[in-house]
């Protein structure tokens, strides 16, 4: 029986409206008798914890970061959707519903995606009210720019650092509340497990990073804002410390772990260099406003251009493939992140890649220089430039940059259900660690919006209706249940000091990496995934044997802390593996090479595969039992997605 | 290969590095040698190559603050060759490559330096002194919801720009760390421009200053005295401007307010 995904009765855009008036309130004076733990502190993270802290909770703050504001959510660039429509440009929030359920290949739920449309307006009053510094028009009033997968102007962004300004506000409302003593942060404190009291979640299990010590926390509830697994692939515009851990023992604990297989590959990115490479660069995906994709139109050229035969510039216009717009004359360069990403590794796989390696497209903006100038482009991209000179060497304001695709995002997570919980009574998952809102696919600009939207407007109303029904009595850490959790936290802590065998976790993880991207990565197959699965489990069994660390558990060790990560990661992959074999259908980033259109394009099999694949842990090195939640369309009619 | 000039061959450095074992104890200068580094790694990159090297032979890797390797989150803060992110301007230390070093360098990699910034270890240092003194104002005191439609407040678009290049400050600390007095002027002012030119700042603009410069004088950050270091050595490009502005926010606010201080 799968659990109740809680979707309120009622018309589509009544229902957040009734669920509101339907979920238990907890009376004003009661409220700070409820301690309620956030870990994390992104955009979902901060956002949650200002909010329950305003409205009178004692909120327990967690980062592994030295402050809050260095969480990944800092570095997303281009913007944040809102369904303003200040632009009169035909904008609703039903467009914006319609666009984000079409754009996830119809794979997310009707009912939360409708209340992140309804919600987004409300982001940008906050944060505009916070002081963020959006880009304006000389008018004085907020800009637009429009985002892939969109045909309006609902973008809002702070030149290319929107992450950056929106987390600063989010950070300063959470300072504000750690002022006021509403707010206890605990900085540079990695959460390691979750405890779970009778069923219902009461604390987290963390530990100290400068001093090694293990800390035991109660609340009546827990909030995972904790990010995606995208570093699951080792190379991924994803920060080097971003990591699945909270979410992965929450799953352990009893917590779904839903469409796991949903990553998304972000198409404009910097190549990859060398071996050495630590992480990939994401170029924002608003360059593809104005510049424009190509690849040479002949092979010949191509291979001429990667032995330095040929320049750049000297490949006439009559001799270059603008292959986005000339396969989607609707969209353009403006095609979903996935499509981008699947014909850009098409033209690779022709033998038309560019760059040494072959693996790259371009992305010009001569077009854009010569009608408006460099001033004009400087002014709107010259940070992502400047970023982009000082990786490669190389001057975009000259030659057009070469991007692949590079792993981004994960639309899957802790399966949640309305009121964002997951399966875990008290256990509560927001923004990119949930699954719940893009489906197969997220949307450009969709990723800031979601995280604030469950953080401000969505968790502190939901996380009420458990609190008014858990009696408003203390809770401590006197239970049983926190000695286990924490014995088995500091077992496992010292197992992977004791190994002491002969590679680092960095090489584990490399090894992971290239095994993910091989066969879990733009194309897959079920071969290939059976190949991955065997080399997985393989792979974790070295890690168990073969893993070298030094200095002891007692103080700062980054290379522990790495070993730790990596360890969960060696085990979610194979869940990705096992969930990505299991969708016998293309969908959004998901794209299986048995399944596809003559176009090329994703073929879903809407009779069979239309749910949510849930996954429950069922015991370590044992098959992962997957439950269905059957997607229900009532407003939108499942189509092939075209972007032509 | 992105960016990768053919003809850059691998270099062979000396790495001078600061080694710490923790707050209480006392650290020093260890040197290393780390071959066969591309031109093209950045020079955190180099780092790990050096990790790497020590964690195989049974060493302790070099403790070293880092996140998203896009100069945006401003957790990595190196003095490099005696300056804060190394030699070249308007870059942090991840966004800096080992193109701007030459085969036989030797270099040397020191923690920031400032009575506010204890060494955590190695490289790492403490610097919640930033968080503690954007939590005595660094805010404006809206709640969430109740906030008034967005383009109902209208802001010049010049102010927005403004207000906006103050607010790029990644708080990495390189002002604290390039400062003779180790003063943290232009991290606060940053702050307190940004909200003093924004029309939703104004409310609380003078308890703002205030309760900033108090919290900044309590954590034992330096006075300024208008050299300038910290500006040029900024990554992000934070003008000395703002701390014009934060003195005439100060003065004003001392003048005419409550006097909350």
């Amino acid at each position: 029986m799968f659990p109740d995904s809680k979707i309120p009765e009622g018309p589509l855009a009544e229902k957040w409206d009734k669920h509101k008036f339907n979920v238990k309130l907890v009376n004003p004076a009661n409220k700070r008798k409820y301690d309620v733990i956030v870990v994390g502190t992104g955009l979902a993270g901060a956002s949650a914890a200002a909010s329950l802290a305003e409205l009178g909770y004692n909120v327990k703050a967690f980062t592994y970061h030295d402050s809050p504001r260095r969480a990944h959510s800092i570095a997303a660039q281009g913007g944040i959707n809102a369904a303003k429509n200040y632009q009169n440009d035909g904008d609703s929030v039903y467009r914006l519903f319609y666009d984000t359920i079409k754009g996830g290949d119809y794979r997310a739920r009707e009912a939360n995606v409708y209340r992140l449309a309804q919600v987004s307006v409300n982001i940008i009053d906050q944060c505009v009210a916070q002081g963020v510094p959006f880009a304006r028009e000389y008018g004085g009033l907020l800009a637009n720019r429009s985002f892939g997968g969109a045909q309006v102007s609902r973008t809002f962004y702070a030149r290319g650092q929107t992450g950056q300004q929106l987390l600063l506000g989010a950070y300063s409302a959470l300072s504000r509340q750690v002022a006021y003593g509403k707010v206890k942060l605990y900085t540079r404190t990695e959460m390691l497990d979750v405890v779970i009291v009778d069923g219902q979640a009461r604390g987290i299990i963390t530990r100290n990073l400068i001093t090694g010590e293990i800390e035991q926390h109660a609340g009546h509830a827990v909030v995972l804002a904790t990010g995606g697994y995208g570093n699951v692939f080792y190379l991924s515009t994803n920060a080097k410390y971003s990591n699945a851990t909270a979410a992965w023992r929450a799953h352990k604990k009893g917590a779904y772990f839903a469409n796991p297989c949903f990553t998304q590959i972000h198409p404009t990115c910097i190549p990859v260099s060398g071996d050495y490479q630590s992480k990939l660069t994401l170029m924002s995906e608003s360059l593809r406003n104005d510049g424009r994709v190509w690849v040479p139109k002949e092979k010949a050229t191509a291979e001429r251009l990667r032995k330095g035969e040929i320049r750049v510039n000297d490949i006439k216009e009559e001799d270059r493939d603008y292959f986005l717009e000339r396969k989607y004359p609707a969209f353009g360069n403006l095609v979903p992140r996935d499509v981008a990403s699947r014909n850009a590794k098409m033209m690779c796989d022709e033998g038309r890649g560019v760059g040494s390696s072959g693996l790259a497209v371009f992305l010009d903006f001569a077009d854009a220089i010569k009608r408006n100038g460099a001033d004009w482009v400087s002014q709107k991209y010259g940070n992502l430039f400047d970023m982009y000179a000082k990786i490669t060497g190389e001057n975009p304001y000259e030659q057009p940059m070469r991007i692949y695709p590079a792993v981004h995002y994960t639309m899957g997570g802790l399966w949640v259900d309305y009121n964002l919980q997951t399966t875990v009574p008290g256990l509560y998952a927001t923004g990119e660690c949930n699954f719940s809102d893009h489906g197969a696919n997220r949307l450009g600009a969709s990723a800031l919006m979601q995280g604030l939207a469950d953080g401000y407007f969505v968790i502190p109303y939901t996380i009420g209706d458990y609190l008014a029904q858990t009696p408003p009595k203390p809770v401590t850490t006197e239970h049983p249940a926190f000695k286990e959790a924490e014995a088995e936290v500091r077992a496992r802590v010292q197992k992977l000091m004791s190994i002491n065998g002969t590679r680092t976790p960095d090489d584990f993880h490399k090894a992971l990496g290239h095994i993910m991207w091989e066969y879990c990565g733009m194309a897959r197959t079920a071969e290939g995934l059976q190949h991955a699965k065997a080399e997985i489990q393989k792979l974790r069994r070295e890690f168990w044997s073969d893993l070298k660390l030094v200095g002891t558990e007692a103080e700062m060790n980054q290379a522990l802390e790495k070993a730790g990560r990596v360890a969960d990661f060696l085990e979610l992959g194979e869940l990705m593996v096992d969930d990505a074999y299991h969708r016998n259908e293309s969908c959004g980033g998901h794209f299986r090479e048995e399944y596809q259109t003559p176009e090329g394009e994703a073929l879903r099999d809407d009779e069979n595969f239309t749910y949510v694949a849930a996954w429950e842990y069922t015991g370590d090195n044992q098959v992962s039992a997957l439950h269905k939640e059957d997607l229900r369309f009532e407003n939108v009619k499942l189509t092939q997605r075209s972007y032509k | 290969m992105a960016g990768s000039n053919p003809n850059a061959k691998p270099m062979n450095l000396t790495l001078k590095v600061w080694r710490q074992k923790n707050r209480n104890t006392q650290g020093g200068i260890v040197d290393y040698q780390v071959k066969d580094i591309s031109p093209d790694m950045s020079f955190l990159e180099m780092l790990d190559v050096l990790n790497e090297d020590l964690l195989r032979k049974g060493e302790e890797p070099v403790a070293f603050d880092h996140d998203c390797r896009e100069g945006i989150c401003g957790s990595c803060n190196l003095f490099i060759n005696g300056r804060a992110h190394g030699p070249e301007p308007g870059t942090t230390t991840c966004q800096l490559h080992m193109r701007k070093f030459n085969d036989g360098d030797t270099i040397t990699i020191e923690p920031w330096r400032a009575n506010a910034f204890p060494v955590n270890k190695d490289l790492s240092v403490d610097r919640s002194a930033f968080d503690r003194i954007i939590q005595a104002g660094g805010y404006i005191s809206v709640n969430t919801g109740g906030t008034p439609d967005a383009n109902e407040i209208p802001i010049p678009k010049e102010i927005a720009d403004r207000a906006f290049e103050a607010a790029t400050c990644i708080a990495c600390g390189a002002c604290v760390a390039s400062c003779k007095n180790a003063s943290a002027m232009l991290f606060v002012s940053a702050k307190v421009s940004q909200l003093a030119l924004l029309p939703q700042g104004h409310v609380e603009r003078k308890s703002r200053v205030e309760n900033m410069v108090a919290q900044m004088d309590k954590e034992g950050f330096g006075a300024c005295t208008n050299i300038g270091s910290c500006a040029a050595e900024c990554p992000v490009g934070i003008s000395l401007e703002n701390i014009a502005i934060l003195n005439r926010e100060f003065l004003s606010a001392k003048a005419t307010s409550n006097n909350l201080a």
